[in-house]
């Protein structure tokens, strides 16, 4: 155990309990709040792994713009200060599925890769990160980008007032 | 870098965090009173009322801490503090000279830097949220809004003259700066200055407070040191923005004996591009919410890519 270990660790645990906070907490805008926290704790684990460029993407898109944009529509429609309790579903189900699922990731990925050694990759700069995309990865960036593209169609069709 | 030398810069940015804002916030006062024929503050500490906003932190400290009832206590009290973190962080990345003068060299500084303002945002609407007010709430969306509106522009804008010097490190754009590109980076420059002034809420971009309407939009229910945070945010987001746009686009400490000299030439520079915040202050009056969105979408967008492309074909041009 490294010191990077001991703090991958240690933020891999902030990550998983503020999403465990996430679905548990019963205000709904604080849920928000806390996806924050997982998504930031994610960010800095990102960090720890070396891959800068991809840190900073993850606190620009995720923090900076979608999880806004959630608590934007929410406090549109409404966010009520205090527990909201009439928006709860059976818990049962919900665990069964979330922690099946969960458990079930964890199980493969530590099965797969269970005498596997991986050397850490040089740095994640803005260069490898740029080369890689617009080298090996340009076809699937050009379609994923072409996707984009009609959502952002489709997002001002659906918003037309018909006249 | 040793532990010395790293604690030496984060106190230098720190003690840099402190003193620039009241810096800027007294010029504003006294800039703001002539332009209005007024003399503005001219008691505090004696000579022209330099002392005025260290009385005014006094006064701050001693206000009573109040936090409404209905409102989510543990969310309101946390906003002043996540609305001020940010521009603390992006200071650190920020070049003051030629060579090593700079708070933590990053490689990708300028990416860093675009990547924490935003996420200012969340402290506004935290804020705008909890304080259980309608005001205050209206005001968190219009500047929720108005943020991710201008985001794009100002990221557009920065975008290009990293094309421009081939590099997201802040020491090295600055290092491969030419004047020339005053003329070629004429329109990103106006952009990122416009769209930074939304950024940080200032008139005429000041919609999400608007005091005739909203009282004060969502700073409304603080006081105190809470509310206090919530000004030296905005002052020192007048810094970041001005030493963001004097760095990238006015050529940061480049100036006559750079070598020695470079820091003053950043701190003028940066001081300059203040001067002209606090003024369009004075002088502008509030755009509507409509407008607002218009000037971003319809105008700063469009020529933000314009100039993505024209920077394109420059350094095509060039290569």
């Amino acid at each position: 155990m490294t010191a990077i270990d001991v703090m991958l660790s240690a933020v891999g645990l902030v990550a998983v309990g503020s999403a465990l906070a996430v679905v548990s907490t019963q205000h709904l805008v604080r849920a928000g709040l806390w996806l924050v926290v997982t998504l930031g704790a994610v960010a800095v684990e990102f960090l720890l792994l070396r891959a800068e460029f991809v840190a900073w993407v993850q606190v620009l898109i995720y923090v900076g713009a979608v999880v806004v944009l959630l608590l934007f529509a929410v406090m549109l429609t409404r966010a009520p200060i205090g527990r909201s309790t009439d928006l709860d579903r059976p818990i049962g189900p919900a665990l069964l599925i979330g922690a099946g699922s969960g458990l079930g990731l964890a199980g493969l990925f530590a099965w797969v890769f269970r005498d596997m050694r991986v050397n850490p990759p040089p740095t994640g700069s803005a260069q490898r990160v740029g080369e890689a995309i617009f080298g090996d990865w340009v076809l699937p960036f050009e379609v994923l980008s072409v996707l984009l593209l009609a959502a952002l169609v489709g997002a001002i069709v659906l918003s037309k007032k018909d006249t | 870098m040793d532990w010395l030398e790293l604690a030496l810069r984060v106190g230098a940015v720190t003690v840099a965090f402190l003193v620039l804002p009241l810096l800027v916030g007294q010029t504003e006062h006294k800039v703001m009173a002539h332009m209005q024929a007024r003399l503005g503050p001219m008691y505090a500490g004696a000579f022209h009322g330099w002392a005025q906003l260290i009385a005014d932190g006094v006064k701050f400290v001693q206000k009573e801490d109040i936090t409404p009832r209905a409102a989510d206590g543990p969310v309101f009290k946390l906003a002043p503090g996540v609305a001020l973190i940010p521009y603390l962080l992006v200071l650190l990345v920020i070049p003051l000279g030629p060579g090593d003068l700079v708070g933590q060299p990053l490689d990708i500084g300028l990416f860093f830097a675009l990547a924490i303002v935003g996420v200012g945002v969340v402290a506004v609407l935290m804020a705008a949220w909890s304080s259980a007010n309608k005001y205050s709430l209206l005001g968190g969306l219009r500047a929720a809004a108005q943020l991710m509106g201008y985001e794009l522009p100002f990221v557009l804008a920065a975008a290009s003259v990293a094309m421009a010097a081939g590099t997201l490190s802040l020491p090295l754009i600055v290092e491969r700066w030419e004047p020339w590109w005053l003329l070629w980076q004429l329109p990103a420059t106006l952009v990122f200055f416009i769209a930074g002034l939304a950024e940080i809420r200032r008139p005429p971009f000041d919609m999400p407070i608007a005091d005739s309407e909203l009282v004060f939009g969502y700073m409304t229910e603080y006081t105190g040191l809470r509310f206090a945070f919530f000004l030296l945010a905005e002052y020192v987001g007048i810094v970041v923005i001005s030493a963001l746009t004097a760095t990238l686009f006015l050529g940061g400490w480049h100036g006559p004996m750079a070598e020695s000299l470079g820091w003053l030439w950043m701190l003028l520079k940066t001081g300059a591009v203040a001067f002209l915040v606090i003024w369009f202050r004075v002088a502008w009056p509030r755009l509507r919410e409509d407008q607002l969105q218009r000037l971003c979408w319809l105008i700063l967008v469009p020529v933000a890519l314009a100039q993505l492309v024209l920077t394109a074909w420059v350094r095509v041009a060039m290569a």
